[in-house]
């Protein structure tokens, strides 16, 4: 499976750099190895969801008892989150990071997830959420870092996706 | 049973514990009970109370936390069960007050009216403890014997599909939760 190793380690490390101590996440393809690696860690406490709309509430949690958190998700689990994301999130102005696999952008093969590709960033743009995008392996950590402090600055949840060409290796 | 006696009868045992309840009647008559800071109460995202309570009670393993949930709420995220039974901190109890209606948006009949059962649901998924109470006394017992237990419970409690004349809470969303993340760090740092 050519999701990179490498990439998904730094990643990691930029979240433990973060602080980061509760990860939500449900599997999909390019999360393999960060989900596997925060399940290797000891220090990490991992979530691992029915569906999306769980790990909103999660961090929602882990924020109000001062821990900071991360949800992992593929861009069609973002969908499914949306109402969470507004009448928690939102509303009740909580920082999340969300990292999300940025699937059916551009060099998507597989038809079915294109539609969720096309749709992300204008449904991003209009919640108002702000959109890091991470293709470059010299900007994880730096980019991860400060889409977390503009969160809990702004008490907003902000959007960190995943490219094809930082996840996966052809 | 009235969801209204239950909440009384429980509330000296829930008090001093972080508590997080869903919108609408639940939250109303535990606010006029007596508000207390270490109480939030989740006006909307239906279903995500017991996945905030869970998010709690994972990032302040040393506090209880006491989530008050409902049946419509329920069925919008019955997932939530299976993953709670898949962690099982022992630090939360999980209340159901199952009226078998959306009362807040009509009275219309959930699907525990037509014979769901919650608490089946609960002990399929794997939750360690499950209790149905259906007295105000049964619950407080039971809520006793689950804050003693130091092990996952959930508690299905039938009521009355009754609930207050106002849903009016003096506390903007904000400051609830503000005041709430205050007393969380409080119990962090006690």
């Amino acid at each position: 499976m050519p999701v990179s190793l490498a990439n998904s380690q730094r990643i990691y490390d930029a979240l433990k750099a973060c602080d980061v101590k509760i990860i939500s996440a449900l599997p999909e393809t390019w999360l393999v190895h960060l989900i596997r690696m925060a399940d290797d860690d000891p220090e990490m406490t991992l979530v691992r969801i029915a569906k999306e709309e769980e790990a909103i509430g999660i961090s929602a949690g882990a924020h109000l008892a001062g821990v900071q958190s991360a949800c992992l998700m593929q861009n069609h689990g973002f969908l499914a989150a949306i109402n969470p994301i507004v009448s928690l999130a939102l509303l009740y102005k909580i920082p999340l990071l969300m990292l999300i696999s940025y699937r059916g952008h551009m060099g998507e093969k597989d038809p079915w997830q294109t539609m969720g590709g096309l749709t992300t960033e204008p449904l991003l743009r209009a919640l108002n959420i702000p959109i890091w995008h991470l293709a470059n392996p010299d900007d994880v950590a730096r980019r991860l870092k400060d889409a977390q402090t503009l969160a809990n600055a702004a008490l907003h949840p902000v959007a960190v996706l995943l490219a094809r060409e930082l996840m996966w290796e052809d | 049973m009235l969801r209204a006696d239950a909440l009384e009868a429980i509330y000296p045992d829930i008090a001093e514990h972080v508590v997080v309840t869903i919108m609408g009647a639940v939250a109303a008559e535990l606010y006029t009970l007596g508000h207390r800071h270490n109480f939030f109460y989740l006006e909307h995202a239906m279903g995500l109370a017991s996945s905030m309570g869970l998010g709690i009670a994972l990032a302040l393993p040393e506090r209880k936390v006491v989530v008050v949930d409902g049946d419509g709420s329920l069925l919008m995220n019955l997932g939530t069960l299976s993953t709670m039974a898949r962690y099982k901190p022992g630090n939360l109890l999980h209340v159901v007050f199952d009226n078998e209606s959306l009362l807040s948006v009509g009275g219309f009949p959930t699907a525990t009216a037509t014979g769901a059962d919650l608490a089946g649901v609960a002990r399929a998924c794997g939750v360690p403890r499950v209790v149905e109470a259906d007295t105000p006394d049964a619950l407080a017992v039971s809520v006793r014997g689950a804050l003693a237990s130091d092990t996952l419970t959930t508690i299905v409690s039938k009521v009355e599909a009754v609930g207050p004349k106002s849903f009016h809470m003096d506390l903007p969303l904000l400051e609830n939760r503000f005041q709430f993340k205050r007393a969380l760090e409080q119990m962090r740092a006690g």
